[in-house]
């Protein structure tokens, strides 16, 4: 991506195991590339009159031979407490209809297992989770909140999020947890990193 | 020191930004003009990622409470000490009463304004810029204000001496951005890239740190099929379905699912960084090898050694 940048594509169609080949090729690049996982994909940035671009290709592709999905960094697990629906998760019932399920049995397959933190974006501290089973897949709404508070528990595009602080926001929201996502004052600033895996528990 | 009496448009604490938090979701923020910031502390003797002063379009006042060497750079916003023009370019000896304003917009539409020693403000995860949407660095997270007080720490050398300092050679700020063109995987395409070089765009009126919002002839979006969300960074034009293309900038989210068509040149996001909402903007397709000499040409001047000009200290003491 230009004369400073690299993006290096995972293009095999599972998204778990390609995200789980991004994160470990991340894992194993310099930290003065300050390497960026995303969902498929590693965006490196170097100054290219200190390495050439060449030479950082040299080095990916050396990385590359020693990735394998089984290769991901052990994430932690992280229980994050939900309490579902009502004014908290205004679109639970709305959402479970369009799936075909109840608003219990949505939250008995969001809690069903841990899911996997595939990447940070969109906002300071948001993580998409997942991939979730076909059987929790929606599309985006329609029409976008403007706000949707802080904490939010959502839906949509084969995976889950949780808003870190009060943002705009086109995903169903199903519930909301009381866990602060981000604290720039933090040494870790986001309490999800990629990899990490997360465990959704239905609070009271 | 210094109080704000007026903060203008916008006025930010920012230096050259926050990279290696991008995996956390944090944007890289920092000058918008990186190379205007990085000359106005190396005019005032500060290391170049000391935090300065962006003052956006004008209308900014700051009255010096105690004596300080000051340098300002970047587009020229009239900037004016007790109502006579302030030397620019080069480091200035500022005494206890004196006011500094920028009245408006000459030429470019961000000036840098660095305090010898760097505005002292908390580091917040490895830098002193201000990121305005999340609230957080700089002066409280927010954009200055009347009657604030930019402390700077002590600075290492004797300020009398670090006034005076011209900087040798004028930086390019041709409203043209070099770009290289990106993979068809993630949206390029010939026919896009050859479209966003073929007009001349303005920057639409919602543009900001975040990003500039380009207006012309809607481009085909040729969204590519599930397009997965990926890191993106400032320079990289993103190409949302309306057609009309994103540059983004300083504040920009670190990841993006929108199609990309080019990326800006390193050597030319300083230009992109003195736009503003009206403005217009060329792009022009280069070659990598051109991107890098481009980029090898600016980093050797920003290392030129720095004049000393006895006539601009004493210009600037006559005034007091």
């Amino acid at each position: 991506m230009g004369e400073a940048a690299l993006l290096i594509e995972c293009l095999l169609d599972d998204v778990a195991v390609a995200n789980a080949h991004a994160l470990a090729l991340s894992a194993r690049l310099p930290a003065d590339w300050h390497p960026l996982p995303a969902i498929r994909s590693v965006l490196i940035r170097f100054d290219p009159l200190r390495d050439a671009q060449d030479e950082v290709l040299a080095h990916v592709r050396r990385a590359l031979v020693t990735v394998t999905p089984d290769a991901v960094p052990a994430g932690r697990q992280v229980v994050v407490p939900v309490r579902y629906g009502g004014e908290d998760g205004p679109d639970l019932e709305d959402a479970a209809r369009q799936l075909g399920l109840t608003p219990d049995e949505l939250i008995a397959q969001h809690t069903a297992q841990p899911w996997r933190v595939l990447m940070i974006g969109f906002a300071p501290g948001f993580p998409y989770i997942g991939p979730l089973p076909a059987s929790l897949h929606l599309p985006r709404r329609a029409t976008p909140r403007a706000a949707v508070p802080a904490g939010s528990v959502a839906i949509a595009a084969g995976m889950t999020g949780i808003y870190p602080a009060r943002l705009p926001g086109g995903w169903h929201l199903i519930g909301r947890t009381p866990l602060a996502l981000f604290d720039p004052m933090r040494d870790s600033p986001a309490l999800l990193r990629p990899g990490d895996h997360v465990q959704f528990i239905a609070a009271a | 020191m210094l109080r704000v009496v007026a903060p203008g448009a916008l006025c930010s604490v920012q230096d050259l930004g926050r990279p290696g938090y991008q995996r956390f979701g944090v944007p890289v923020s920092g000058a918008m003009d990186a190379v205007a910031c990085i000359i106005a502390n190396r005019l005032v003797g500060n290391p170049p990622g000391a935090a300065c002063l962006e003052i956006t379009l004008g209308g900014t006042a700051l009255e010096v409470v105690s004596p300080c060497v000051i340098a300002v750079t970047g587009g020229d916003l009239g900037a004016t000490l007790n109502g006579r023009p302030l030397p620019t370019w080069a480091s200035v000896f500022v005494r206890p009463g004196q006011r500094i304003t920028f009245e408006g917009r000459r030429m470019g539409g961000r000036a840098y304004l660095a305090l010898a020693g760097g505005v002292d403000v908390p580091l917040v995860l490895g830098s002193r810029s201000t990121y305005l949407p999340g609230r957080f660095g700089g002066l409280d997270g927010r954009p200055l204000q009347m009657d604030d007080l930019i402390r700077s720490t002590t600075p290492a050398g004797d300020p009398l001496r670090l006034a005076g300092r011209l900087w040798p050679s004028p930086v390019d700020y041709r409203p043209l951005i070099r770009v290289l063109p990106l993979p068809t995987s993630i949206g390029s395409s010939e026919r896009l890239v050859s479209g966003l070089t073929a007009q001349p765009w303005r920057v639409g009126a919602t543009s900001n740190r975040i990003g500039l919002r380009l207006e012309g002839a809607r481009l085909p979006v040729e969204q590519p099929s599930d397009l997965a969300s990926f890191g993106v960074f400032p320079g990289v034009i993103q190409l949302p379905p309306d057609g009309q293309p994103i540059l983004l900038m300083a504040d920009a989210q670190p990841t993006g699912g929108y199609p990309v068509i080019a990326v800006a040149i390193q050597a030319d996001l300083h230009r992109a960084g003195q736009l503003l909402p009206g403005d217009e903007v060329c792009f022009s397709l280069v070659t990598q090898e051109e991107a890098i000499a481009a980029w090898r040409a600016l980093r050797m001047q920003l290392d030129s050694p720095i004049a000393d000009d006895e006539g601009i200290a004493l210009a600037a003491a006559a005034q007091g």
